[in-house]
């Protein structure tokens, strides 16, 4: 094994870490204000849709921004339901992921291709192109969104009031913070960049659609999030382990020597599994906002 | 008073279920005409193929028999506390269990008993991690159940094509030995005595929950724990109950299935005809309120959106998938727990000042 090879699945490994971490960022956002949202699967599967569509029809740029609008429109149905009329989190995400489950696969049987929609070529974004390989742009996103997501809720007075929603809404509501508008706007920055970790996976990373393009993601990032105990960093060294095995799997399964040893099924199982132990190795260690899952109520 | 304060509060339930099934078949009805469709057309061929002739309920009650075992899944663990959505993957395993034991060339009755048996300690035993992750760990059982299900998912795309695989057709397992099949209900359908199944463990799961001392315990924890705590309850025993008994009913799911779904009493590759029916049973829990009875009529509900949904799909040519659009819709509004208040307030916003007197 020469170096050349180690140094692509390290460039493959961040790719796949991308969507994970853009997802599990905005999920810390949201988080951190007590909101709980485990429709992150449904809106990586709806972006990655809208988005596809939405750069076909006017380019990669605009694809991304659908795919964000897309993230924030559903941001906010889940942030009214959860804030101003109480909801019951976990129910609605649920909503959220039959919807979108149901909802892309009819959308691609309309369109007339119901197992894969490949991007055109043209509608996809376009790599940046550097000696050591292809890097697409948007990984400079996903590295320094957590440091910027980072400096804003641990040093800024938007972060201290989003963190102070989350631990104690009472106070915050004392101190004269708008509990349910700091919620809603924080969850709903968090669904518009699992909006956009979805765009990317379906117009720039993989290059396609289909009804299980976001291939349980969603809820990888949610176990990054637990993992960095709420920390952005942390996510972005998660969604590098995840993506690291994610990688590595598909890179196993086409190893001569791994081939026809160990069956495909039980490689690409590896991410998942991987992430089962590292949420269980290290879980008693996190925290969690004191009134994340509540509704907040004046009394 | 009492026993009148709590039917009150059922038929409250039951308008908020109806109120919310308003809701996802109007925004259906929305998107299908966005796309073109005609939604009168549609829902006419749907409800008609559900409910409109005695082939089409017997399919909708067939469609049904699997989701009121998954729904009962998501349902004890709810009543705990829990959110348990492991039922998909369980499900699968009981069903891939339930086909091994074809292989074991027992007597019929034998066989067909054993059979279920496999398959409920396949779903038991797949539920195992959760409980103990949940328990000694402290891991959210959302995540670790949907890692299982994806895990489970390629076990069962392993076990179908390398070691179940029916040696004459590669895309399947093999069959269900014949006695081991339950018979039909309804000669020329698919709905078979699997339904009678189902409705026993609904009763079973009512009884364990609202008449016994650890269904008592299980309500207590999902309540309030701190009080549980107090009142000497074992957390750990409790989740382990929950998930195992969860893990058994899926099993069991994905056997009644696999052993009372005709023509082929067998599994294909990709999972095709099981896919989902884990995650539908949450749908169906939570339509049903969480209660066996309620389950059992979402179920019917449910089974009767799929079987429907294919007359949809021949006479209005909106695609089967649209079923799934309104459930998804029914239940992020099923989510808001005074949903008829969600009207007041739009009411309320055209009004100048609110009446007094909320009830709560």
């Amino acid at each position: 094994m020469n170096l050349s090879y180690v140094w692509r699945i390290f460039v493959g490994s961040l790719h796949a870490m991308v969507p994970i971490t853009l997802a599990g960022t905005g999920e810390t956002v949201g988080e951190s204000s007590g909101l709980f949202n485990i429709g992150l699967e449904g809106i990586i599967l709806l972006s990655a849709m809208t988005g596809a569509l939405g750069a076909e029809a006017g380019g990669a740029i605009v694809g991304l921004l659908v795919g964000i609008g897309t993230g924030f429109a559903v941001g906010i149905l889940f942030g009214l339901i959860c804030t101003y009329f109480r909801g019951v989190q976990l129910v609605a995400g649920v909503g959220i992921n039959l919807f979108a489950m149901g909802f892309v696969s009819f959308w691609l049987i309309h369109l007339g291709v119901p197992g894969h929609h490949a991007v055109a070529e043209q509608a996809r974004i376009v790599d940046i192109k550097t000696p050591y390989g292809a890097f697409s742009p948007l990984l400079v996103v996903a590295i320094v969104l957590p440091i910027v997501a980072h400096h804003i809720l641990f040093r800024t007075k938007l972060g201290l009031k989003i963190r102070a929603v989350g631990e104690n809404p009472q106070a915050a509501d004392v101190a004269g913070i708008k509990v349910n508008l700091t919620r809603l706007f924080s969850t709903a920055v968090g669904a518009s960049l699992t909006g956009l970790a979805g765009a990317y996976i379906s117009i720039d990373w993989l290059g396609s659609v289909t009804k299980e393009i976001s291939a349980g993601r969603g809820f990888i990032a949610l176990a990054t999030v637990v993992f960095s105990g709420l920390n952005p960093l942390l996510v972005l060294l998660g969604g590098f382990i995840f993506g690291f095995f994610d990688n590595l799997a598909v890179w196993v399964a086409t190893m001569p020597a791994v081939q026809g040893v160990v069956p495909w099924q039980f490689i690409s199982m590896t991410p998942y599994v991987v992430t089962l132990l590292i949420v269980a190795g290290v879980i008693g260690r996190v925290r969690f906002p004191a009134a994340m899952g509540q509704p907040y109520e004046r009394e | 008073m009492e026993r009148g304060a709590r039917l009150l509060g059922k038929t409250g339930e039951l308008k908020k279920t109806i109120v919310a099934g308003i809701v996802g078949f109007v925004a259906g009805a929305i998107i299908i005409l966005v796309f073109g469709y005609n939604p009168l057309t549609a829902y006419t061929a749907l409800f008609r193929g559900a409910f409109g002739s005695m082939y089409g309920f017997s399919e909708s009650l067939a469609n049904a028999v699997p989701l009121i075992l998954t729904g009962l899944t998501f349902a004890i663990g709810f009543r705990g506390g829990m959110f348990n959505i492991g039922a998909e993957g369980q499900l699968y395993l009981g069903a891939l269990a339930a086909v091994t034991v074809s292989f074991l060339r027992l007597p019929p009755a034998v066989s067909f008993v054993i059979s279920l048996i496999f398959a409920a300690l396949a779903g038991a035993v797949w539920s195992l991690p959760v409980a103990i992750l949940k328990a000694t760990r402290g891991v959210h059982e959302v995540i670790s159940t949907i890692m299982l299900n994806w895990i489970s998912r390629f076990l069962a795309f392993f076990l179908i094509a390398e070691v179940l695989v029916d040696p004459l057709r590669a895309e399947k397992t093999v069959s269900i030995t014949e006695g081991a099949r339950f018979a039909l209900l309804v000669q020329g359908t698919s709905l078979s005595y699997g339904l009678v199944v189902s409705i026993i463990v609904a009763i079973i799961v009512y009884i364990l929950i609202w008449r016994t001392v650890i269904g008592f315990n299980i309500r207590a924890l999902g309540h309030n724990e701190r009080a549980a705590a107090y009142a000497g309850i074992v957390k750990w025993k409790i989740i382990l109950f929950v998930f195992i008994s969860g893990g058994v009913t899926a099993g069991l799911a994905g056997a009644v299935h696999v052993m009372g779904r005709p023509p082929t009493y067998a599994i294909f590759s990709g999972l095709p005809a099981v896919n989902g029916l884990g995650f539908e049973g949450l749908a169906v829990a939570m339509i049903g309120r969480n209660h066996p009875i309620g389950i059992i009529f979402a179920a019917l509900f449910f089974g009767g959106l799929l079987a429907g949904g294919r007359e949809m799909q021949v006479f209005a040519q909106v695609p089967l998938e649209m079923v799934r659009v309104v459930e998804g819709i029914v239940v992020l509004f099923l989510a808001v727990p005074e949903l008829m208040r969600l009207f007041a307030f739009f009411k309320r916003m055209g009004k100048s000042r609110v009446p007094a007197g909320d009830s709560e």
